[in-house]
């Protein structure tokens, strides 16, 4: 009996040691390439926090897919290294006296990665095809085309003749674009993704963005394989008309949705880029990073806004004074130092820096000091705002975002101010994402985080989300004022009084009415290995890696 | 047997149309819809999807259009990955969780019955004790605090593996282990106390008293006895793990059918919620198909007879 | 029964025939002719307190236990006040377990996690076992068209995509401990049946279960001093896993928005916090871990005393 028992012990150590000796057997031999340092090609390896949903220029919406469709695909213009728009498929372009026409002259050599020309037919048919009320799936971006006269009748089904749009291909070369209103920064959508011109190729196949064979593209790289939900690979496009000027052979995607692995694989050196806008960096490894990495480590402002929304119709928020008091009872300072860590601003406006004003920066132009952080202010504030509500002890407040650890972190330190500042207790619920936004545009909530980015780049990009009913105004804010000044920046074509009238309408969004509470002003933060240049960030944090190179 | 396997089948389709049923109302029933975002899509164009995706119908008339489609085969497009049609979703995605998962499978098994088996015959001595902790760790430490462990010292520091990705067999270690800890651990437990059990039973006894052969024993008894509860365990935990473990998949980034399936609840992609839970379903019925079966084969007491009590 | 007679005054000397009463015996309650049964425990009791394995097991759990109610007490801390000037500070005579990201201290937290996760796991074990023990042990008992239709509910159940359902409880109810505890118990259970179910189809062909019925036992008798008991080794394995599973699936929950609502820690909400920094600050991860393993490990090795103790074959 014994005897047997011994066997059997043996047989599980031989098991054991086996395992443990082919683990070791294979470190000597794979072991020395995971780590090695400097990629010896031109590859470009970085991550993407998730699976882009599509890789149809006219359906995307997320930073995901435009990554992906920024270096496949290329517009009129596209972005040079201080976002200055640069020519793209356009060689040349006149625009009219009353900024109502452009003519866009198309260089020769533009060609699809299969080697057809790139034609202004091809614009035509791509926008028009977004347009088309027809078209399913209906594009959520469409409305970037609405500058465009007529794009939004035909859109929404007032208008049937597509001739009608203000896109014309005059000859294979010259675009005639006719548009509803003069605006000022109609160029700069032209490096917009729902810009760019598709392969006629596209018309007959519904699936032609779901496999690598079917996307022709015109951009400095092509996609050379997709594996779902695991990684998408780029190689070099020769037929791209710039082709001399990129020197990336091969651009590696890796889709982890996990900001610790990111970071591990960058230490690790299986990435060469990690971070914003299409990554993560854990918080928690911020301050570790700043210390080891110091040269790698990149932080730039971009335009975004984080900020929290009161309930304008529900108590206790239906009072300005007492949002004014909640609003100025925080230490923003306090929260993206010891919070977020990643060089993010302190807001007091909701419009961020790096959007164009008039001759600078907007937030350079009109400077956010619509209200201070003052808690002796803050509650003075709340006692005349209970005051006018007639409360003897304030309703309860529930604060809700949606779940996320940044979210959950910020949320947490502001209710723990709010309950030392001015003594209000807050209960702090963290929501399921689609119930979460179930609940803030049905106005079933007090405070909510919320955030926005810029679309394209003009103040008018956050001011006009807040009119009375806007589709994003989650707040209940209606003001009749507010609604004029946005319609009267609109139909104006001088840029000093645009943005003098986007101004005053951020006063009464931010300073008399206090619907939207500012916290901070995003930063991309991101790690850039040393051997890796030319990798850009623009205002927006969209990455161009399409003139980077190993060096 | 056949009127056994026959009568099998029909109880799964019953079962079938049940949970195809009771998901797709509380799926309905869970606010939100696949096309909502940070930003909304105005209300022309979320109507025009809604219509376009059959949303804004009653949601029985949607059930039964559905129910419709599926009885054809057809398990519609996703709503969230633009064109990519569920089935497709699905075969992409079910093949890195199986691969992993059947790895894992017999490595738990073996490890975890061998494990147990030496723990049950070197009762209360130091060998059981040690492998009971380590199977205790197995199922105290979780498997994202494991994974991330195994990542920071074997690939981080150690530089062995690689941190992430999923192409060279040397990638699949470190998931394999994350993902085998716990069913390592369980199965070492269920297999000790259902050997001891059996060692200490009557016919056992008897066996050693007629002096049969030690290896006789063990096999002819005490392990087709004693591992009656783990194929029990194993059914299931089959289904389970071969349709992805979530958290080892988005930690290690392998593009595993676990993940697809929680963003698609996330994204309230419908089509591919349905499809992956009646893929999900078949699965799991089969596994517990099988578990009878091998049942049946295990102990010779049970009859294989869908009718009368067996 | 026989004192009827004596109470009666009769001479003992005196009987007659008619003083005699035929009792009987009922045939079926011949089969209850059995050890008393408080004996039994007390024998079961005897065994455990001399494994010191499994007393050792007994009493780490009852100091997790101490200290998940006197340890936020004793503490100068709360566990939901921040201290942004004080983050991440590892441990010291100020902080015992050091703080965690907005300073919070983590040796109340740890304490307080204690009360949620200890509450969780055995709320959701306990609750795992009675059902399961019951629905399994008639599957198995009846076998036939019952078992396959009770296996077929718990089947679909199963099946039912778990995300689906705890999204929906926490958007019917308010999110709140019986919400997660009823999220996880929802079919939690199943697993615990099925185990119990196999065990009962494979005992209740056993000689000792057939002469039991044939000397008229009922099917609870037969279930629940025949079948249960001698299925209570893998019983109980399973329940000592069902409270990490029950701790662990809701550390899961918190890890995609669902579990214990911030400020709220659970220890699997404070590991799940802790994970991406772990290496700069292990200590925020290292308490959670910790009790969380030498509760298991408690949980565990005093479950196998209690196995080894409850079964009377193993009797020496």
């Amino acid at each position: 009996m014994k005897k047997h028992k011994s066997l059997l012990l043996l047989m599980t150590l031989i098991l054991a040691i086996g395992t443990a000796l082919a683990g070791c057997g294979s470190n000597n031999n794979e072991g020395a390439g995971s780590s090695g340092n400097k990629p010896k090609e031109q590859v470009f390896r970085m991550n993407l926090a998730s699976e882009p949903p599509t890789l149809d220029p006219g359906q995307a919406q997320d930073n995901n897919s435009n990554t992906i469709i920024n270096a496949v695909f290329e517009g009129l213009t596209r972005k040079g290294p201080d976002g200055e728009e640069v020519p793209g498929v356009a060689e040349k372009w006149d625009i009219s006296e009353d900024g109502l026409k452009y003519v866009f002259t198309l260089r020769n050599d533009a060609r699809w990665s299969n080697g057809d020309p790139v034609t202004a037919k091809d614009f035509e048919f791509a926008w028009k095809r977004v347009l088309d009320p027809g078209f399913a799936p209906a594009p959520p971006y469409a409305y970037q085309l609405y500058y465009i006269k007529n794009a939004e009748a035909y859109n929404l089904g007032e208008l049937d003749d597509p001739d009608q749009v203000g896109v014309k291909a005059v000859d294979d070369h010259t675009l005639e674009v006719t548009l509803e209103n003069p605006t000022p920064y109609f160029l700069s959508l032209m490096s917009f993704q729902t810009y760019y011109p598709l392969h006629s190729s596209v018309k007959d196949n519904d699936k032609w963005a779901t496999k690598a064979e079917t996307i022709i593209g015109n951009g400095p790289f092509k996609i050379a394989s997709m594996t779902k939900g695991q990684k998408i690979e780029l190689a070099k496009n020769d037929q791209y008309w710039d082709h001399q000027s990129i020197k990336l052979e091969k651009v590696h995607m890796s889709i982890v949705n996990s900001s610790a692995t990111e970071l591990s694989s960058y230490r690790n050196d299986e990435l060469d880029y990690a971070g914003h806008p299409v990554g993560n960096i854990p918080t928690d490894q911020l301050a570790a990073v700043k210390k080891q990495m110091p040269d790698e480590l990149n932080i730039k402002g971009i335009s975004s806004t984080y900020f929290y929304i009161f309930n304008t119709t529900q108590e206790p928020f239906d009072n300005v004074n007492i949002r004014k008091a909640f609003s100025m009872a925080i230490d923003r300072q306090a929260i993206v130092d010891k919070i977020t860590q990643g060089g993010q601003i302190p807001a007091f406006g909701f419009v961020p820096p790096g959007i164009k004003g008039e001759k600078d920066e907007f937030r350079k132009e009109v400077p956010d000091k619509y209200f201070e952080e003052n808690i002796d202010e803050a509650k003075k504030l709340l006692d005349q705002g209970m005051k006018e509500k007639g409360y003897t002890t304030l309703p309860a407040v529930t604060l809700i975002h949606n779940s996320d650890d940044n979210h959950k972190k910020i949320a947490l330190a502001i209710a723990d101010m709010w309950k030392n500042n001015l003594g209000v207790q807050v209960q702090v619920q963290n929501q399921e994402w689609g119930v979460f936004l179930k609940n803030r545009s049905a106005l079933n909530y007090q405070v909510a985080r919320s955030g926005w980015g810029a679309d394209y780049n003009d103040p008018m990009t956050y001011i006009d989300m807040w009119t009375s009913g806007g589709g994003n105004n989650d707040t209940g804010f209606k003001n009749e004022e507010y609604d004029k000044l946005v319609k009267d920046a609109y139909a104006t074509d001088d840029n000093a009084k645009r943005m003098e009238l986007m101004a005053q309408a951020e006063k009464i969004l931010v300073e008399d009415n206090q619907v939207v509470m500012p916290i901070y002003y995003y930063s991309n933060v991101s790690l850039i290995k040393p051997w890796m240049k030319g990798i850009n960030i623009d205002f927006k944090g969209d990455l161009d890696f399409s003139r980077a190179y190993v060096e | 047997m056949l009127r056994y396997v026959a009568s099998k089948f029909f109880y799964m389709l019953v079962s079938l149309f049940i949970l195809i049923s009771a998901t797709f109302f509380l799926m309905k029933a869970i606010p939100g819809d696949p096309f909502m975002g940070e930003k909304k899509p105005s209300p022309e164009i979320l109507a025009r999807l809604m219509e376009q995706y059959d949303l804004d119908k009653p949601v029985f008339q949607q059930y039964t259009k559905y129910l419709g489609n599926i009885a054809q085969g057809d398990f519609g497009l996703s709503m969230k990955q633009q064109n990519q049609s569920v089935t497709d979703i699905i075969t992409d995605t079910f093949g890195p969780s199986l691969r992993l998962g059947l790895i894992a499978i017999v490595v738990a098994v073996i490890v975890g019955v061998l494990l147990g088996m030496l723990a049950a015959l070197y009762h209360r001595r130091l060998i059981d004790s040690a492998a009971m902790i380590l199977s205790v760790l197995g199922i105290a430490v979780p498997s994202f605090v494991l994974a991330s462990l195994l990542q920071y010292v074997l690939a981080e520091k150690a530089g062995i593996f690689n941190v992430m990705g999923f192409d060279s067999p040397l990638d699949y270690v470190l998931p394999v282990m994350a993902l085998s800890a716990q069913p390592i651990a369980f199965i070492a437990r269920l297999t000790r106390s259902s050997m001891l059990e059996v060692l200490h039973s009557d016919y056992i006894k008897t066996a050693k008293a007629k002096g049969l052969n030690w290896m006789a024993i063990m096999f002819r008894h005490v392990i087709r006895n004693g591992i009656l509860p783990v194929v029990t365990y194993v059914g299931p935990m089959t289904a389970n793990i071969i349709t992805g473990s979530v958290v080892i998949e988005q930690i290690f980034g392998i593009g595993g059918i676990g993940k697809q399936f929680v963003d698609s609840i996330t994204n309230r992609d419908y089509t591919v919620i349905m499809g992956i839970t009646i893929f999900y379903g078949i699965l799991l019925m089969l596994a517990r198909f099988m578990t009878d079966i091998a049942y049946a084969v295990v102990d010779p007491r049970i009859k294989l007879d869908g009718g009368k009590e067996g | 029964m026989a004192s009827d007679s004596t109470t009666s005054g009769t001479a003992w000397d005196n009987l007659q025939p008619e003083d005699f009463k035929k009792i009987g015996m009922d045939e079926k309650q011949s089969e209850i002719i059995q050890r008393e049964s408080l004996s039994a425990w007390r024998d079961s009791w005897e065994r455990l307190r001399k494994n010191k394995l499994a007393m050792t097991g007994l009493v780490i759990m009852i100091l997790i236990l101490i200290m998940a109610i006197i340890g936020p007490m004793i503490s100068n801390y709360d566990y939901e006040t921040n201290d942004l000037m004080n983050t991440n500070m590892p441990p010291s005579g100020e902080h015992w377990f050091g703080t965690d990201d907005l300073g919070r201290d983590v040796f109340v937290r740890t304490w307080m996690g204690a009360r949620i996760s200890l509450t969780v796991g055995l709320a959701a074990a306990a609750i795992d076992l009675m059902i399961g023990v019951i629905y399994g042990g008639l599957m198995g008992y009846f076998g036939g068209r019952i078992d396959e239709f009770m296996n077929k509910f718990a089947e679909i159940l199963y099946s039912i995509p778990y995300l689906l359902v705890t999204i929906l409880l926490l958007v019917v109810f308010e999110p709140s401990l019986g919400t997660i505890i009823l999220a996880l118990t929802i079919t939690g259970w199943i697993n615990m049946s099925w185990i119990v179910r196999g065990e009962i189809m494979q005992l209740k062909n056993r000689e000792y279960v057939l002469a039991a019925r044939s000397m008229g036992a009922g099917t609870g008798r037969l279930l629940f001093r025949h079948l249960i008991p001698n299925a209570m080794g893998p019983i109980i394995v399973t329940l000592t896993l069902s409270v990490p599973n029950a701790i662990f699936a809701e550390s899961f929950l918190s890890f995609l928005g669902l579990g214990v609502q911030a400020p709220v820690a659970s220890w699997g909400s404070m590991i799940n916090d802790a994970l991406s920094g772990w290496m700069y600050y292990p200590w925020r991860m290292l308490f959670p871990a910790l009790f969380i393993s030498l509760t298991m490990l408690a949980f565990n090795i005093f479950g196998d005393g209690l196995r080894d103790a409850l079964d009377p074959k193993l009797k020496k």
